[in-house]
């Protein structure tokens, strides 16, 4: 460590930092994990920040949509790395079948019900949290029932407008809101780790990183990622992951991380956007921006 | 536009300020366009929308063109525009435009490498041209150009020019900045932008973007002396990991495996034994910038907050008085007798104003009358005074570890540096705790085996009073009630120090102080010990308790009052009025339960 820092050691140092800052500051400190490659890295980073270890439970907003790849990824990694594995659910619209994947609603309304909502309630403890045990293999009902008080997002600003107004350290109004045009001052490397009974922060550890940044990242420290970003044969990839009701495949050859990172430079998607793929930020024009303010990753 | 910068290819973030309507938006427009960093066809976009509109083409525009653009999250963001040069790739950071854009432009600028001042050659040095400058000196950006703007609206000349250079230089000197240059500019028409203007033939400088590439980008300082904020010790031995490792990020300077380290303000010693990492390659050496952790040859406890340096590097200061300069961004203003609280580095304390030096008047730099009080957006110099004894460095010696940041009603609402460590009343015996500690003999086994053991925390509970039965019945009552649940407890009566550890001093006022670190340092034995320390003291003041926390872990200190009559200043953790004892015994206990230095069983 007393080579010159190159781009990537600068993002990977900064983020290190914060993710014990946030440890060092929150009792009651989860981490969300979609499974998506940003998220991945961010537990990665978590390693690295403890030393192989993560001391942060994980949690996941299970919809239900989930391409069955992904859930077979989240509980390998949560057994082979030994996590505290955390999921929550609506099981309510489930149940109902009010999902837009039912034909009962919107897209809009689909991410409010299924992710917004769905992670509100898991984050405070109102509705059920289910956590992998160890020793059996399988997931339980959560005893702990405590509100987090600081949750780890693995939001970038490169992704959307909205999330390009962000701090590292962001808080949250009791109902979760998020205010874009009063926003806490970030200097110095010191964060806003001090809050109201009731509120909450969110925590960015990935806001500088850029797409490029995150797969140049995968292929030096060689994370494992899920099978569905790389073309299998079919000319059809993944960019980005969600439910597979409202994502689209691209058409891609990448078939490895190599092949991505050239595209993302050279090739086709240099100047298209990665979350052109996600069907609810184009839905009533700010869909994403509007979905956050709400609550929303 | 590309936003990532080809590997290999230099970066740069920058910041824009100065007075509004000076030309800050023109002036990244004018970048963005004459470098070629504009997405293809926008610029023709918006002068076919402006001729639509029938409203004259500005380059401002292309800015709020870009906002929508990425409102829509097909580029990039409104706080960060990116343009090229040949050299390298810039990022401006927040860019204008933002409602509170002192705050943004503060978390901006704090990262910036270098500022761009714009000042508008009509209207002249302006109110914020001069906080602007201010606080980009505060902030510790040291690469400034300043651009005249709008130097076509006074017919080019010359005389406008030098008279602003004059004024601004001159204030700038005062604030202790010499900018790179002073570039006379037409935003709008691009004189002087990314081309030479033939308008501007008497001026010999750069342009603004040949200025912009003639900085460097600030190399860490590895040379300076090792600072490491520690922002934990990490254990993981439930995972079958017995490492002790502390954790922290360097903020200056390099470490080695096998160097002599020192932990301030505790002035504890130890070894480096290894450099750890995950998914790294094995380092004996680490430096400034990088996440870092080590362990330690001698076992220490060392508690988050610390400084790690080196033996034989430039010490630290430690000292609870502290002369600044700082910003204040709060609505409320910052004032007397309050409690703040400081950040810097890793560490937290509770921090008062003990006075206002002065106020700056931003807009002329003069001391203003002598107020009392820092009002939003002011520039102060003040004396704090804080609860515990921090370490910390002068601004000049090493910057990040003499910056810090006050936190007031959940929210940081100022920022500042340390201009001067002052003496305290507790320094004397400070210095004898750091030599104490320096020679330090460290036993095998660590505080946390002992609290394991016993099943608590080490802990002093002062119980003071000017009621000598109510004290010493409550102190005596709640080491026999601790007792009873198989706790490791004593009772110390102050007598007992007096007479025996005392014997040699003169019972008086102005022997105080030696008696308190006496009293302190056989505490602080006993709390290595992992004893539950309950001492009954007569009428201690504020000033007792700082000398006692000089000597005693801080944090390891619980104050009570025990009952009606409250005669010093002490600010007691703990207030037992006149009542039976069974029932003050059982709030004690309970006191002591919330602070986790006992279990409270289910």
């Amino acid at each position: 460590m007393a080579r010159g820092m190159d781009h990537l050691d600068q993002l990977e140092n900064r983020s290190v930092h914060i993710l014990r800052e946030a440890y060092a500051n929150f009792k009651n400190l989860g981490m969300l994990w979609s499974i998506g490659k940003d998220s991945t890295v961010l537990l990665w980073l978590a390693r690295k920040a403890f030393f192989g270890h993560v001391p942060i439970p994980l949690i996941h907003i299970d919809t239900s949509y989930k391409i069955p790849e992904m859930i077979e990824y989240r509980d390998r990694l949560a057994l082979e790395w030994n996590l505290t594995m955390i999921y929550g659910q609506n099981r309510q619209a489930l149940e109902e079948k009010r999902t837009y994947p039912d034909g009962a609603i919107d897209r809009i309304a689909c991410c409010k019900a299924l992710k917004t909502d769905a992670l509100k309630h898991t984050l405070s403890g109102e509705w059920p949290r289910y956590r992998m045990n160890h020793s059996k293999k399988a997931y339980e009902l959560d005893r702990n029932t405590e509100p987090f008080t600081g949750v780890i997002v693995g939001v970038r600003a490169d992704e959307e407008g909205s999330r390009s107004k962000e701090r590292y350290f962001s808080p949250r109004s009791t109902q979760s809101q998020w205010d874009v045009g009063d926003q806490p001052p970030e200097f110095w490397n010191q964060f806003k780790t001090e809050f109201a009974p009731g509120t909450h922060l969110r925590i960015h550890p990935l806001l500088d990183w850029t797409e490029l940044n995150i797969w140049e990242y995968i292929r030096r420290e060689n994370i494992p990622t899920v099978s569905l970003y790389y073309n299998q044969g079919q000319g059809t990839r993944f960019r980005s992951l969600g439910c597979y009701t409202c994502t689209q495949a691209v058409d891609s050859v990448a078939g490895n991380v190599d092949d991505i990172i050239m595209e993302l430079k050279s090739g086709k998607f240099v100047n298209i956007a990665e979350r052109s793929g996600r069907a609810q930020d184009k839905e009533g024009g700010g869909g994403l921006e509007t979905l956050r303010r709400d609550g929303y990753m | 536009m590309s936003i990532a910068a080809p590997e290999g290819q230099q970066r740069m973030s920058i910041v824009i300020v100065g007075h509004v309507d000076h030309g800050k938006s023109t002036v990244i427009g004018r970048l963005l366009a004459d470098t070629g960093s504009l997405p293809e066809g926008k610029l023709e976009q918006v002068r076919t929308q402006c001729e639509l509109n029938s409203k004259p083409f500005e380059y401002a525009f292309l800015l709020d063109a870009l906002k929508d653009e990425q409102a829509q999250g097909i580029t990039i963001d409104a706080a960060r525009v990116f343009f090229k040069s040949d050299l390298r790739h810039y990022l401006i950071l927040d860019a204008p435009g933002h409602i509170e854009f002192l705050k943004n432009m503060i978390t901006g600028a704090a990262r910036a490498e270098a500022a761009l001042l714009v000042i508008d050659a009509q209207e002249g040095v302006q109110e914020n041209s001069r906080r602007h400058g201010y606080m980009v000196s505060l902030l510790g950006i040291r690469q400034l150009a300043v651009v005249i703007n709008k130097m076509d609206l006074v017919g080019w000349d010359r005389g406008v020019y030098d008279r602003i250079v004059r004024e601004y230089g001159a204030f700038l000197d005062q604030v202790g900045i010499r900018p790179a240059c002073f570039i006379p500019v037409s935003a709008r028409g691009g004189d002087n932008i990314a081309e030479r203007s033939p308008s501007l033939g008497w001026y010999e400088g750069p342009t603004v973007l040949g200025a912009l590439d003639a900085f460097r980008s600030e190399p860490a300082p590895v040379e300076r002396a090792f600072r490491m904020p520690v922002q934990d010790v990490y254990k993981f031995t439930k995972q079958g990991d017995d490492r002790r490792i502390v954790a922290g990020t360097i903020d200056s300077g390099s470490v080695s495996v096998g160097d002599s380290v020192m932990f301030y303000p505790s002035g504890k010693k130890s070894r480096v034994k290894s450099i750890e990492a995950f998914n790294r390659p094995v380092h004996d050496r680490a430096e400034a910038g990088w996440a870092i952790g080590f362990t330690l040859q001698e076992q220490i406890y060392i508690p988050r907050g610390e400084i790690a340096t080196l033996e034989s590097e430039p010490h630290p200061q430690v000292t609870t008085r502290l002369r600044v300069s700082l910003f204040w961004l709060g609505k409320e203003p910052m004032v007397k007798r309050k409690e703040y609280l400081l950040k810097l580095g890793t560490t937290r304390v509770t921090a008062r104003v003990e006075e206002v030096l002065r106020v700056m008047d931003a807009s002329t730099l003069d001391p203003t009358d002598q107020r009392s009080v820092v009002k939003r957006h002011d520039v102060a110099e003040c004396v704090l005074k804080l609860d515990r004894a921090i370490a910390c460095d002068l601004a000049q010696d090493v910057a990040a570890t003499s910056r810090f940041v006050i936190v007031d009603d959940f929210e940081i609402r100022g920022g500042g540096i340390v201009r001067e460590a002052l003496a305290d009343r507790q320094a004397s015996v400070r210095n004898q705790v750091l030599l104490r500690n320096y020679k330090w003999e460290p036993s095998f086994i660590q505080p946390e085996h002992r609290a394991e053991k016993y099943n608590q925390k080490a802990a002093l509970v002062l119980v003071t009073g000017s009621n000598e039965t109510e004290r010493k019945g409550v102190a005596k009552a709640l080491e026999g009630k601790l007792f009873e649940d198989g706790k490791v407890v004593y009772f110390l009566g102050i007598g007992n120090v007096l007479y025996g550890v005392d014997a040699d001093i003169e019972r008086k006022q102005t022997n105080r102080l030696e008696h308190m670190r006496r009293l302190a340092e056989v505490a602080n034995l006993m709390l290595d010990a992992g004893i539950i320390l309950i001492v009954a003291a007569a009428e201690l003041t504020q000033d007792d308790l700082e000398v006692i926390k000089t000597a005693v872990q801080p944090e390891l200190i619980e104050t009570v009052w025990a009952g009606d009559n409250i005669t010093t200043d002490l600010a007691f953790d703990l207030h037992l009025p006149r009542g039976p004892v069974a029932e003050s015994v059982d709030r004690l206990k309970a006191h002591i339960q919330d602070k986790g230095i006992i279990f409270r069983p289910w």
